[in-house]
């Protein structure tokens, strides 16, 4: 792994408690998800982001508005970070006529063209070659941005990660693969799952250089990504990161987790990527209790408002199901 | 108008699409100055260069996704998938990804492509490369499903699927390519969802699809000389599919023998048949005749293949039968 360069890509004070502020909301929104799926007002599977939301907010601060991001199934905290209407989402998810998606698609199939978040996927590994078509697209119509492709260590054994890591190589696409490795695909530990100890360690077997990251410090994921979305903008091709990470909630809402040991999840908690963060900037002497409080209240007001608007909003129209199969337009 | 091949229509919808729109652009195996295996792509590449005309690796599950991605985009991809067999590598990224984003987007974005399928049985071709699979698809809401019989269908109708927003899933049977006939020489699109009576008839109404159109009609122009009308319709689209002029021709005849390449079991002309019963059943004067491939994989050895892939004997059988 390269030393970090700190210098060029050094943030604000403004920009770092807004990397605090966002880390912080995504957490908030999906505690209140997840009290609403068990209380049953939100349908459906639910795969949390909560543990990870270093990745999604570090990624997107590299990233300009212009580039596009795809997502997998736990994709909650990608979208929000996107900047995704929290009220729209929550509608999403509580399957209502004011959703972003109408009310059809879910936790597991967000898309949203406005803020360039292409295609979330319930099928491990789906998203890959998508985006590898968003890059290629870009390379076709002359466009300006870059793609961003969360997948997870799960997604890295099956075939489409694999054509989708040769196709982006062999066209020298400007797309980032970032995979979230947070250990386990559903109950499967990675190390039951594959022999090479890392992700990262499959991209130079594509021509594509990788890095390993720290998924749970926000700075080295901005940096890192930054650098990856910088390089492949200017024509230097695709590159795989690899941030090491944990989801400290279960697969899904309502899961067991009898496949791993509390004494793993708290160790993880103890390297919890909000709490880290909040230790960085206090050092800064940037984020003050008074501050803290004030941020809480204003991600409490904006997730009661999300969750309100969501209860409030009418159920879609049944008939509704039977629209949008099929585009009018064309031939 | 002018006569020509099957091919040679395909040649000229893809060349005459990329020059109208540059959005269009051909992906594929092969389909570089080899020409494709099809040898549908000869040319291309010469007039538009490698920027439009995409030669892909044998990477079929991670193309086809790519394509949906850049189709997501406003790139209007032709994804020459070759044998239709090679379609199943990317059934996931067909029916999971292309066939819903419409659905997920709520309306606001589509994956505009189309798959271009060599289908059905050649010579020897064995049972990987000799697969009629439009059922499988016609199944899934999302795509839209073209078969045509002719050059001049193949043509106006391979320039609707490219012009609409939707994935479109193009079978070009390999009996059909070699076939000649008149195509216009000006733009003629052919809307999707729309059959054809092939040749009027008041007796019996043979409703075909793509291999089975020709044969139909050769064995319609042998009856006529005994006497009885045939008729044979062509949906050309599997989906959507233009209901009213098969139940007209069903409720005009009373007497339908339905006619597919493809094994029988579950297959496309499955669907017809439920349709006439549903809204032919009064007019129907005999037991609907279905005609199609045996329920096996297809052998490689030629002493094999009539037993196996569905001929004219078996239309006429069937018409006989129906008309008791």
């Amino acid at each position: 792994m390269p030393a970090r360069k700190r210098t060029s890509l050094a943030l604000s004070n403004k920009q770092l408690l807004r990397l605090y502020e966002d880390m912080s909301m995504l957490r908030a929104f999906d505690e209140k998800v997840s009290e609403r799926c068990i209380r049953g007002e939100i349908p459906g599977l639910i795969h949390l982001g909560v543990g990870e939301e270093a990745v999604a907010v570090g990624v997107n601060a590299a990233l300009q508005p212009q580039d596009k991001m795809v997502s997998t199934h736990r994709a909650h905290s990608h979208f929000l970070a996107r900047g995704a209407d929290p009220k729209a989402f929550m509608a999403e998810l509580y399957g209502k006529a004011t959703g972003c998606c109408g009310g059809k698609a879910g936790s597991m199939h967000l898309a949203d063209p406005e803020i360039g978040f292409l295609a979330a996927n319930g099928v491990v590994g789906g998203g890959l070659p998508l985006a590898v078509g968003a890059a290629l697209g870009q390379r076709i119509l002359k466009g300006d941005w870059v793609t961003l492709c969360f997948f997870g260590d799960g997604a890295n054994n099956n075939g489409a990660f694999h054509e989708s890591l040769n196709l982006a190589a062999v066209w020298e696409l400007p797309v980032v693969f970032l995979c979230e490795n947070n250990g386990y695909g559903i109950s499967q530990s990675i190390h039951k799952q594959q022999r090479v100890a890392n992700v990262a360690d499959r991209a130079p077997a594509y021509g594509i250089p990788a890095e390993i990251i720290d998924g749970n410090d926000v700075l080295e994921v901005y940096e890192t990504v930054r650098r990856a979305v910088d390089k492949a903008r200017s024509g230097g091709g695709p590159i795989l990161i690899e941030a090491k990470t944990y989801r400290t909630t279960g697969h899904y809402v309502g899961d067991s987790e009898s496949y791993r040991s509390k004494g793993e999840v708290a160790k993880w908690q103890a390297k919890d990527p909000i709490v880290r963060f909040e230790k960085v900037l206090r050092r800064k002497k940037l984020l003050s209790t008074a501050l803290k409080v004030e941020i809480e209240a204003r991600i409490t007001a904006l997730v009661e408002e999300a969750t309100d608007f969501a209860m409030q909003s009418p159920a879609p129209d049944p008939a509704a199901a039977l629209t949008h199969v099929y585009c009018e337009g064309g031939a | 108008m002018h006569e020509i091949s099957y091919q040679q229509a395909i040649i000229e919808a893809m060349v005459e699409e990329m020059r109208r729109d540059e959005a269009v652009v051909l992906m594929g195996e092969d389909v570089g100055t080899f020409g494709g295996l099809t040898g549908t792509t000869v040319g291309i590449i010469e007039e538009f260069g490698d920027t439009r005309v995409l030669e892909m690796p044998i990477s079929e599950c991670g193309f086809v996704g790519a394509s949906v991605g850049a189709a997501l985009k406003g790139v209007r991809p032709i994804v020459e998938l070759g044998l239709a067999d090679v379609s199943l590598v990317a059934m996931d990224q067909l029916v999971n990804s292309a066939a819903k984003m419409n659905y997920f987007h709520d309306g606001v974005a589509s994956a505009s492509a189309v798959y271009r399928l060599w289908s059905g049985f050649r010579p020897s071709g064995g049972a990987q490369m000799s697969q009629s699979n439009e059922a499988m698809f016609a199944h899934v809401p999302g795509l839209k499903v073209v078969m045509p019989s002719t050059p001049r269908d193949v043509k106006g109708l391979l320039k609707a699927a490219i012009r609409d927003d939707n994935p479109v899933i193009f079978f070009e049977p390999k009996g059909c390519y070699a076939l000649l006939g008149e195509v216009p020489e000006d733009d003629e699109v052919i809307p999707l969802g729309q059959a054809q009576v092939k040749c009027s008839g008041a007796d019996v109404s043979v409703i075909a699809t793509g291999v089975m159109v020709g044969k139909a009609l050769t064995v319609a122009k042998k009856l006529a000389a005994e006497g009885i009308e045939v008729e044979v319709v062509d949906p050309r689209t599997l989906r959507p599919l233009d209901t009213e002029t098969l139940v007209a021709s069903a409720c005009k005849t009373g007497r339908v023998v339905l006619a597919q390449e493809a094994s029988q079991f579950c297959g496309y002309c499955a669907e017809i048949a439920a349709l006439l019963a549903d809204q032919a059943f009064d007019s129907l004067k005999a037991p609907i005749k279905r005609v199609g491939g045996a329920e096996t994989p297809v052998p490689l050895s030629p002493r094999m293949e009539p037993l196996v892939v569905p001929g004219e004997a078996a239309i006429e059988a069937a018409i006989h039968s129906v008309l008791g």
